[in-house]
């Protein structure tokens, strides 16, 4: 262990990563809970935080019927750590549940709500992800605003693409953020993922940066390739590194969280 | 006495007494607005009533102008229609400036005659389709619906114009200036959003208004947020995927 790990360990701080998408489907949802499962396996304190607050589905992907939920800890009725709840893949969870719907929309409260709840559990994760809802709302861009880092899972499609373009746009013009990391799901050949930041960037060179007057850098985390093990998975409602560990998206999906890793201990 | 008294013989409202007719028609005559027509007691007649007492409660009685209440109804339908229909809207906030000042050395009446002069001027410069309403004491709020955002900042310095080039005649032979701040927020476009967080948004800007020395316009900066065509075509120009559908 090096010098620096050890000093790390003793300001211990959570890395805070919002994943989004602007368009839904895209598997946002699937690359937050194996993403977690991955770092968890790399020895990493992991919560997700289910932060799609009106369509919350991380306990259909998980295959949890949570008891309590955030409704209950934002409603006070139960303390936030009853809500804490251990997943499958050896992560901890938060779960909107489905008593959320109220919560969809942007109100001052749910705002100081979702603030406190993340301020509480930060100091005792190594990574907290907020698997935000699809779409530019206010509640997304308010989660995307609480974290350190943005994670926008696009695919190949034009659809997706479009989306997580107008997504970076906002997120760069509204909240100065310069530097978004980008993973590529679903790629249907090699290198595509390369392709579609390449993409991206450019367009983001010549309409976002100019006018903020500083460059606006996507960081391509990783690409996980369109695999059958994935659907078979998620049919079953099953974490994929966990039942089909050998499957390449399993594989790519540990390899971002090695990078994300090595990143921190950078 | 009441109003009702005036009509004889005064018609039989045996169930209709314990709907306090006579507070009714006390609030319309207050208001300065006629009795509605027809047979009292009549369906036709009540329903006359109740359009008389709706437009009263959605008033406010000094200036006229929309009043908090149907404030908050407009504002909440007008944050749905922008969120499925994408056109753009939006909200001013404005206080009076100094209007304590007014009140401290003119008296509550020279007040009163300042707010209804102020309600005038902001009517007198937007569209008819445009809500103005007086939302707290010297605060007021206008929505003004498909207002594109390369006019918002046009359209509040003409109601900040307006109202500064209103000399307000507060006595006989007395006249005072009177300016407002004002604070804008379009409302976001595509997304849900609340009137809540609209307004605060817009009271932020009218802060910052006063902060840096009244009698001026703020608008939040327009979140640039749609794709451009431009912006589509050189996303996809080289980019060749076999999937697209």
């Amino acid at each position: 262990m090096t010098a620096a790990a050890v000093a790390g360990g003793a300001a211990r701080r959570s890395r805070i990563t919002a994943i989004t998408s602007g368009k839904g489907g895209v598997g946002k949802t699937f690359v937050a809970a194996n993403l977690a499962a991955a770092l968890a396996r790399q020895g990493q304190r992991v919560l997700v935080l289910d932060a799609d607050l009106g369509l919350a589905n991380l306990d259909v992907v998980l295959n949890l019927f949570p008891k309590i939920t955030l409704h209950d800890v934002f409603t006070g009725r139960c303390p936030l750590d009853d809500a804490i709840l251990p997943a499958p893949g050896g992560f901890s969870v938060l779960l909107a549940g489905s008593g959320m719907v109220e919560y969809s929309r942007m109100t001052p409260e749910v705002r100081d709500q979702l603030q406190k709840v993340i301020d509480q559990v930060a100091p005792r994760f190594d990574h907290v992800l907020l698997d935000t809802g699809a779409g530019i709302s206010d509640v997304v861009l308010y989660t995307v605003s609480l974290a350190d880092e943005v994670l926008v899972v696009a695919t190949p499609e034009p659809t997706s693409m479009t989306d997580a373009y107008a997504t970076i746009k906002v997120l760069a013009t509204t909240q100065g953020r310069r530097s978004i990391h980008l993973l590529v799901n679903q790629t249907r050949k090699p290198s595509e993922g390369r392709s579609v930041r390449i993409q991206l960037q450019q367009v983001v060179d010549r309409y976002v940066s100019p006018g903020l007057g500083e460059a606006v850098q996507l960081d391509l985390v990783g690409e996980i390739p369109s695999d059958p093990a994935v659907r078979e998975c998620v049919q079953r409602r099953q974490l994929l590194l966990h039942s089909l560990p050998g499957a390449p998206a399993a594989i790519a999906m540990v390899a971002v969280a090695t990078r994300m890793v090595g990143a921190v201990a950078a | 006495m009441s109003i009702v008294d005036r009509r004889k013989p005064r018609p039989p409202l045996p169930e209709a007494d314990g709907l306090r007719l006579d507070v009714a028609l006390q609030l319309l005559h207050q208001a300065g607005k006629p009795v509605p027509p027809g047979d009292m007691g009549s369906t036709e007649w009540l329903q006359a009533l109740i359009d008389s007492l709706v437009d009263l409660s959605s008033r406010d009685a000094l200036t006229g102008l929309a009043n908090r209440r149907s404030f908050e109804v407009a504002l909440a339908r007008e944050i749905d229609r922008v969120a499925r229909a994408g056109e753009p809207a939006l909200l001013l906030a404005l206080d009076i400036d100094h209007f304590k000042r007014v009140n401290d050395t003119y008296g509550h009446a020279a007040g009163d005659q300042v707010l209804k002069a102020v309600a005038s001027a902001l009517l007198d410069s937007v569209r008819p389709m445009d809500l103005v309403a007086r939302v707290g004491g010297e605060e007021f709020a206008i929505i003004l619906p498909n207002c594109p955002s390369p006019f918002g900042a046009t359209v509040a310095e003409r109601v900040r114009r307006r109202v500064e080039r209103t000399p307000v005649a507060v006595a006989a032979s007395q006249q005072i200036d009177v300016t407002v701040s004002i604070g804008g927020a379009f409302a976001p476009q595509w997304v849900r959003s609340t009137p809540a967080l609209w307004i605060e948004r817009a009271d932020q800007q009218l802060y910052r208004a006063k902060a840096q020395g009244r009698n001026l316009v703020q608008l939040e900066p327009v979140t640039v947020s749609l794709v451009s065509n431009e912006e589509r075509q050189l996303l996809f120009d080289t980019f060749q995927s076999e999937d697209h559908e």
